[in-house]
């Protein structure tokens, strides 16, 4: 074990924030189902995976930028979420049904991603890609920022939602007990259709996110899921904030494992994190 | 194994019935095709297709042991396999050991992570359900890691190339397979077997309530860490022959997220609750997963997979082999509703009903004692000294000494929140007390677990029902015939369950599952459930609350039989009139402290308890505007 230069040090703990911003992006989404529907959602990563394919095409035929993307996949995966909700509202199913049924639903986007992408790497090419600059030694690349910017932003905007507006508190309401919500006139239905397609946009979102930083295959569709599970889980189910603190919490963490052990040490620190959380602050988390 | 000897094989605790010797034929020659099958000249493909049926039944049946019996779902399922392959495939290439020899020992490192692992997290109460499941995947990729960047692994992975093949069949490949065939068959059989025994049973009430289950007896500990040891074991076995099968063991290949997620899949496809269900959805999974896979169309396959599994989870919740259970037990339901007059079900129980709650006193059971007293009557039976417990800064009960009488019936009184409930959980160990002594019969019991103070000869009912929600109401008896005190052989549970039901005039709904109870029958139950397990102390916690004045009665006149059959009751009540013709004794509790105690007609005209209670001044006068103050305690704990 050889420690590295100072430098290289911060370098890596700041592309630890970077990727710790992704991991945060993806589990909003992810843990606010999980928090106020009870519905474990994988198919949330399936909905990534679409929507960073979908950025690259639309960049590879139309030369649509990226960032533009963004004003248009995500109100298209509202839509798809609100669908999905909709079919599985009529179902009444467990928590644990829900990861089956939404594994199933993963797997069918995973496939269909792989008929039209084929299973090799694809990467979005944009003006973006090559940009970065430099502040006291340190690179910023550009993609990576935008990722950073976007995971705060869309974080906080959902947390001061649901702490500020009648909705966000009805949401809260719903996950403490949703029955007796329903009893006070909360129309748990429809909010859980806004809740679902806000959180399909908000994998929309990610996904452009990811096809900017990532090269794309659809079998990596379930290697994010252990570590994003990490980020929810330590971060809190249902909370806005948690998964993007924990998010950065393993990035760094993981990134200075790498940088000072070796790369393939890294899964060890989210995962033992997790464990010793959830053995010492059992549903306390967050 | 933990098989239990006195159990009767295919007795119908859960509704198993006696295999008719065509089923038994059938088994027996399908076993009988596939062992002899690598002797008939198939081409080696079909041994490999075989194989991964096999494979995939051990893994989901074991994984079913823990997770679907007692339904602490484990995402771990990977790393107990990673491991038997790890163990296996390191034993044989690195250090040479014959093939065969390396199984016990892939079996054995795998059941000794489960156990290490459940000694701790199962002592964690709250890591149930999501929480168990995303430790136990976290697991996995620990040891992924481990075994990565150690000595085991160390990067490129391992390599059989070099063992030899033990010789089982005619080829090489055929043997694996004969090898996981066998698997195969010990792991049904373990599996039938603990779901027939006195573990399953146990593992089942963990299921739907775990804390009762504890409370009835069920020594919920152990059989989680027996059911994991077991699960984890079979699993190492499977990987350990899985390393032979793939030749070239690789953490990548090895700890990922399909192993946990498929064997999930199939055991909830096939049906959880059933011991062959995740060999039935093993083998449909596996076919489904080859026919597309095999064919020109692997995408659009894998899609109709995932498609598969959507439908088949919302439409079929329960299962293949769950829904015919669930239909039965509907319709046995429907039965009984149609059988009955209309209004008569659901009407809380009239003038009809009550006399059945009375057995009749020529049966021949009904003077028989209840479990024959040690102690003369009028000896000190429980004794509590300077008992003490805290939630939080709350103190439930604050040095409360006193004494249970042989053969009285003892009425535990108090304002709400005064901790008359915490005395019941914590002398029959739902809670641990936080100081003080308890003596029953001559033992302590203080800080026993709540299954070893059941064993001693303590029963309880629960103020709000608990029942066991998956279990038939003769079942839910039975279970506590067989755990509590009694300590029955299955067989000999379930005629006490029948009598107990009687007893309590819930014979007609022996079959139905508790939902299908209104709250009077729910409380005769956990009064049934009560009984069954023959205790020396009958802890009551307000089983008259929320009931009709005439269903009141009834319950009366059942409690003062189960005093003349030989059992102490402590009783707690609001409803006074009952508690002033029922009880020998009062103690009055207020703040966790005894504020008296006496003959009932002089307990009730202190001054004390009177201020308590009503909120009067010693002098008589009103104290307050209220008649009865708000306590400031934690009322959910007392």
């Amino acid at each position: 074990m050889t420690l590295p230069s100072l430098n290289l040090l911060l370098q890596s703990i700041l592309s630890g924030i970077f990727i710790g911003a992704l991991y945060g992006l993806i589990g909003l989404g992810l843990g606010l189902t999980w928090g106020l529907l009870r519905q474990i959602n994988l198919a949330h990563f399936g909905l990534v995976f679409l929507g960073a394919y979908l950025s690259y095409q639309m960049a590879a035929s139309w030369h649509v930028d990226p960032l533009l993307a963004l004003l248009i996949i995500p109100p298209l995966f509202f839509a798809i979420g609100v669908a999905m909700q909709w079919v599985l509202a009529r179902f009444a199913i467990t928590p644990f049904n829900s990861l089956l049924v939404t594994f199933g639903i993963a797997v069918v986007i995973e496939s269909a991603i792989q008929g039209v992408w084929t299973a090799d790497f694809r990467k979005l090419e944009s003006a973006y890609n090559s940009l970065k600059f430099t502040a006291g030694g340190l690179y910023f690349p550009v993609p990576e920022l935008v990722t950073l910017v976007l995971s705060l932003g869309l974080s906080f905007a959902i947390w001061a939602a649901m702490r500020y507006t009648d909705l966000g508190r009805a949401l809260r309401a719903i996950a403490e007990d949703g029955p007796i919500a329903a009893a006070f006139g909360i129309d748990h239905a429809r909010l859980s259709l806004l809740l679902a397609g806000t959180c399909a946009a908000l994998a929309g979102v990610a996904g452009i996110c990811l096809a900017l930083t990532f090269a794309l295959t659809p079998s990596q569709i379930f290697s994010w899921v252990g570590v994003v599970f990490a980020a929810v889980m330590l971060g809190g189910l249902g909370s806005a904030l948690g998964p993007l603190v924990a998010g950065l919490l393993i990035g760094v963490s993981e990134a200075i494992t790498m940088a000072v052990a070796s790369p393939s040490w890294a899964p060890i620190v989210s995962f033992t994190l997790l464990i010793v959380v959830l053995l010492f602050r059992p549903g306390k988390l967050g | 194994m933990a098989v239990n000897r006195s159990d009767m094989p295919g007795a119908a605790l859960r509704g198993d019935k006696a295999w008719s010797p065509l089923t038994v034929a059938c088994i027996a020659g399908l076993g009988g095709t596939l062992l002899a099958l690598p002797w008939l000249g198939l081409p080696p493909f079909y041994e490999s297709f075989l194989y991964l049926l096999c494979h995939w039944a051990v893994l989901a049946l074991s994984w079913n042991i823990l997770s679907g019996y007692s339904g602490y779902f484990s995402f771990g399922h990977g790393a107990f396999f990673g491991v038997g392959m790890y163990t296996s495939a390191g034993l044989s290439a690195n250090f040479n050991w014959p093939f065969l020899w390396t199984l016990p020992a892939a079996a054995l490192m795998a059941a000794l992570l489960g156990v290490a692992l459940g000694a701790v997290v199962f002592r964690v109460k709250a890591v149930r359900g999501e929480l168990f499941a995303l430790l136990t995947l976290a697991i996995t990729f620990v040891v992924a890691t481990v075994i990565l960047n150690t000595r085991i692994d160390g990067g490129p992975g391992v390599s059989l190339g070099g063992v030899a093949i033990p010789k089982l069949g005619p080829s090489a490949s055929s043997s694996i397979y004969l090898l996981a065939l066998l698997a195969a068959i010990v792991t049904l059989f373990i599996s039938w077997r603990i779901h027939a025994s006195k573990l399953g049973t146990g593992l089942f009430a963990i299921h739907d309530d775990e804390d009762v289950a504890e409370v009835l007896g069920v020594p919920t500990l152990r059989y989680k860490l027996q059911a994991f040891a077991i699960s984890s074991a079979l699993a190492g076995l499977a990987g350990g022959i899985h390393a032979l099968f793939v030749n070239y063991v690789t953490v990548g290949e090895t700890f990922n997220i399909t192993v946990p997620l498929t064997v999930v899949l199939m055991s909830v496809l096939g049906g959880s609750r059933h011991w062959a269900g995740p060999a039935v959805g093993a083998v449909a999974i596996t076919c489904l997963l080859y026919a597309f896979t095999a064919g020109d169309y692997a995408v659009a396959g894998k899609a109709a997979v995932g498609a598969v599994l959507v439908a088949v989870i919302l439409f079929l919740p329960n299962g293949i082999l769950g829904r015919p259970w669930r239909r039965r037990v509907d319709a046995a339901g429907a039965d009984e509703a149609a059988a009955l007059p209309p209004g008569v079900a659901t009407a809380p129980s009239t003038a009809a009903q009550a006399p059945m709650v009375v057995s009749p006193p020529d049966a021949p059971d009904s003077r028989t004692p209840i479990r024959r007293p040690t102690l003369a009557p009028g000896q000190p039976l429980l004794e509590v000294h300077n008992l003490s417990k805290a939630f939080k800064g709350v103190q439930a009960l604050d040095g409360l000494s006193l004494q249970v009488r042989q053969g009285e019936i003892l009425g535990l009184l108090g304002p709400n929140g005064s901790g008359k409930s915490t005395f019941i959980n914590v002398v029959s160990g739902h809670f641990r007390a936080s100081g003080g002594r308890i003596v029953f019969g001559g033992r302590e019991l203080t800080q026993l677990p709540a299954h070893r103070i059941a064993h001693s000869g303590i029963a309880r009912t629960y103020q709000i029902p608990r029942p066991f929600a998956h279990l038939s109401v003769r079942d839910n008896v039975a279970l506590a015939a067989m755990f509590g005190g009694a300590a029955l052989p299955r067989r000999q549970a379930l005629r006490e369950a029948d009598e107990w039901l009687e007893f309590t005039g819930l014979q007609g709904k022996s079959t139905a599952l508790p939902e299908a109870l209104n709250l009077h029958q729910r409380k005769f139950l956990e009064l049934a459930r009560a009984l069954a397990a023959r205790p020396q102390l009958l802890l009551l916690d307000e089983v008259l609350s929320g009931l009709t004045p005439s269903e009141i009665g009834a319950a009366v006149a059942l409690i003062r039989q189960i005093r003349d059959r030989g059992a102490t009751i402590v009783f707690v009540e609001h409803v006074m009139h009952a508690v002033m013709a029922l009880t020998d004794r009062l103690v009055v509790l207020n703040h966790g402290k005894l504020i008296n105690e006496g003959l009932p007609q002089a307990v009730m005209r202190s001054a004390e308890v009177r201020t308590a209670y009503l909120g009067i001044a010693a002098d008589g006068g009103p104290a307050a505007a209220t008649p009865r103050p708000a306590q400031p305690t934690a009322a959910g704990h007392a």
